[in-house]
């Protein structure tokens, strides 16, 4: 299908036309998931996709771990896989087989063979769904090794990173928030598509550092404009890729700044802004001006509640006090 | 240039001998590589751990008797043996073990995870029931690809009580996959007797509720298991869907290098190890080779596996360096087939 080259269309339509471009280019590329035919994916992404390839996108039995492992298969054979994960939280149900296989393969074996698969997670909270159906799990998968895990926040990114990722030889994490898919931006079908491992500057700005992913850069982006109307003006990186972490562009900016803050949805133990404040600490210490502030999640269960909810995630004003926490070490 | 082929192998692979005679020194070799590797153990030559298949040989023998060498086989932590039957070389699965540059995997998988793509023989397997959806997705790969490939899949009676069992057959089922699914059922989940965890008395009776055929074989006889599995995966080649075979069979070792086989009586033992595959199929042999010749066989295959053992003790150490290297696939590192070259 031919389309325009310049086009603001949703986060959703992005992905879309990402699958739709690899599967219509090549023959070697399947797309696995539950619910992606008739139904065209619980969140919409897959459409008329099975009508268009029907023998490569596959609507699977509710058996994860054995399409993660068929997908390891597939890869291993000369296919490239994707794998609608409906909500990242049933990615516990293949852990073993992204955790031991994908990720493994190519190191074990010698570098015989790797495993080219990308899983789509749709995540994220502030929806009322609850404890199962609302977590951002990329904590858990930054200590993987032969893993990359992107969680692009744009609707030109989103096309350019599925793409990038599919043609990775490598298992990629592909972390789509459930609030960006409605989200409509410019894209551009001419986009230079780099190697997955490059932050973007999203908003310039020297005072302080607030670095995020995915739906977190929206939030970060709300907050530096609360800030700026303060005084304070912001340079907020969106990570894209948070393995490899881009952490000379992180660097650069709080060397200019002196100050951070980390912005995620996730689990502040072991999270991303637990990654990307160690590597700081290590690399840029002289450089540091003020306290450094992580916001995120506490470490408790996502109530299903609304107004429980969103006493729990993150939300603009928890980044804004942060911020002018970090300008002082009061 | 032609081979010549010698009137007596002529006469002899007429009456089915020769392949007869070719299972014997495939068993002999997988029998005697484990004798060496248990003997490294006991002399402290080798690290980490194994796992044995003394006493199995019948069921890797007897199922690559029936297979092609562009098929696909899954193997799992028990498998020096499949990996042996699929014609892997000793010499390169001694230097893996040793933890060698030289091995299939540069010594860096070892034991349970000795993967050798270009015999497309898809690894060795740490996790137990871990290779059965691999071996489902190239089922599924064959499929897509249209040719009339089969992929095996060995897996241990313990396995089958794993998720990964039933979701794997369940889907090559729907999908009508051509993967043949070969329990080594040897009675014991570890130390675990099967019939203590489990809800059925055979594995075969699983597959039933998949609509997936199933057959039981005496699996210490490697004649019984190549005649079943010439059946079952030429009809899984012509795309009948997907097979199970159980084998029942035994392992005389304990599970690992440190087991020390309390959970089952040593009266036991004897009476499997009266039903010695190896033996059997020797004598098996005898039916069309005089005894000399046996005898030349068994020190042939000895020598060999000594021979492959001081090869594989001479190569070169993985190099601690190298050690960092290699997490990722490259872009240019690995092109599989299809790879797309640019957006």
């Amino acid at each position: 299908m031919e389309y325009m080259q310049r086009e603001k269309i949703s986060y959703r339509k992005a992905i879309y036309r990402a699958l739709d471009r690899v599967l219509g280019s090549d023959e070697k590329v399947v797309f696995m998931g539950e619910d992606i035919s008739e139904y065209g994916g619980a969140f919409g992404v897959s459409a008329d996709l099975y009508r268009r390839y029907p023998s490569r996108v596959i609507s699977t039995p509710i058996s994860e771990g054995s399409v993660a492992g068929a997908a390891v298969g597939l890869s291993m054979t000369g296919y490239r896989v994707i794998v609608e994960i409906m909500f990242m939280d049933f990615i516990t149900l293949a852990m073993d087989q992204i955790i031991n296989h994908a990720a493994n393969i190519h190191y074990m074996y010698g570098g015989q063979v790797s495993c080219p698969i990308v899983i789509r997670a749709p995540a994220g909270g502030y929806r009322g769904y609850g404890p199962s159906h609302s977590k951002t799990l990329e904590g858990l998968f930054l200590g993987i090794p032969g893993l990359k895990i992107v969680a692009p926040s744009t609707v030109q990114d989103a096309w350019g990173a599925l793409i990038s990722a599919i043609y990775d030889n490598n298992p990629v994490l592909f972390i789509e928030h459930k609030l960006l898919y409605n989200m409509e931006g410019e894209i551009d079908l001419d986009y230079k598509i780099g190697p997955i491992g490059r932050a973007r500057i999203a908003r310039e700005g020297a005072d302080v550092t607030v670095v995020s992913h995915s739906y977190g850069t929206h939030l970060s982006m709300r907050a530096a404009q609360e800030l700026s109307a303060q005084g304070i003006e912001a340079e907020v990186i969106d990570l894209v890729s948070l393995k490899p972490l881009d952490i000379g562009a992180v660097a650069a900016s709080v060397e200019k700044t002196g100050r951070l803050v980390t912005v995620e949805e996730g689990d502040l133990s072991g999270g991303v802004g637990a990654e990307v404040v160690s590597r700081v600490v290590e690399d840029c210490l002289p450089y540091i001006d003020g306290r450094i502030v992580r916001v995120g999640k506490p470490d408790v269960p996502i109530p299903a509640s609304i107004m429980a909810e969103s006493r729990v995630l993150p939300g603009v004003d928890d980044i804004v006090d942060a911020a002018k926490r970090t300008l002082s070490w009061e | 240039m032609r081979q010549k082929i010698k009137p007596v192998e002529a006469a002899l692979a007429a009456a089915g001998a020769l392949n007869v005679v070719e299972m014997y020194k495939k068993a002999l070799t997988i029998r005697y590589f484990e004798e060496k590797v248990d003997w490294l153990f006991g002399r402290g030559k080798l690290g980490g751990t194994t796992h044995l298949c003394i006493g199995q040989e019948a069921v890797p023998v007897g199922v690559a008797s029936a297979l092609r060498a562009d098929d696909y086989m899954v193997s799992t932590h028990r498998g020096h043996g499949h990996l042996i039957a699929k014609g892997g070389e000793p010499a390169r699965i001694f230097a893996e073990l040793l933890g060698k540059s030289e091995g299939y995997c540069k010594g860096r998988g070892g034991t349970q995870h000795l993967c050798v793509m270009g015999l497309n023989f898809l690894g060795t397997n740490g996790i137990t029931g871990g290779g059965i959806p691999i071996a489902t997705g190239a089922g599924l790969s064959i499929k897509l690809s249209g040719d009339d490939r089969v992929a095996v899949c060995f897996f241990g009676e313990g396995a089958s009580n794993q998720g990964t069992f039933h979701e794997s057959l369940n889907m090559a089922s729907v999908w009508k996959l051509p993967v043949v699914y070969v329990c080594e059922n040897n009675m014991y989940a570890m130390s675990t007797r099967f019939a203590r965890i489990s809800a059925s008395d055979d594995v075969a009776a699983r597959a039933g509720a998949y609509g997936i055929e199933a057959a039981i074989v005496d699996g210490m006889d490697a004649l019984k298991v190549a005649e079943l599995a010439g059946k079952v995966v030429g009809r899984v080649r012509a795309g009948g869907g997907p097979a199970l075979i159980e084998a029942k069979t035994y392992r005389f070792c304990g599970h690992s290098k440190s087991d020390p086989r309390t959970y089952r009586t040593r009266e036991e033992e004897e009476m499997w190890k009266g039903k010695d595959p190896i033996k059997r199929l020797a004598a098996a042999a005898a039916e069309f080779i005089p005894g000399s010749e046996i005898e030349g066989i068994k020190r042939g295959v000895l020598a060999m596996i000594e021979d492959a053992y001081d090869a594989a003790e001479k190569g070169s150490d993985s190099s601690t360096d190298a050690a960092l290297d290699g997490v990722y696939a490259k872009r240019e590192d690995i092109v599989p087939q299809g790879n797309i070259q640019s957006a």
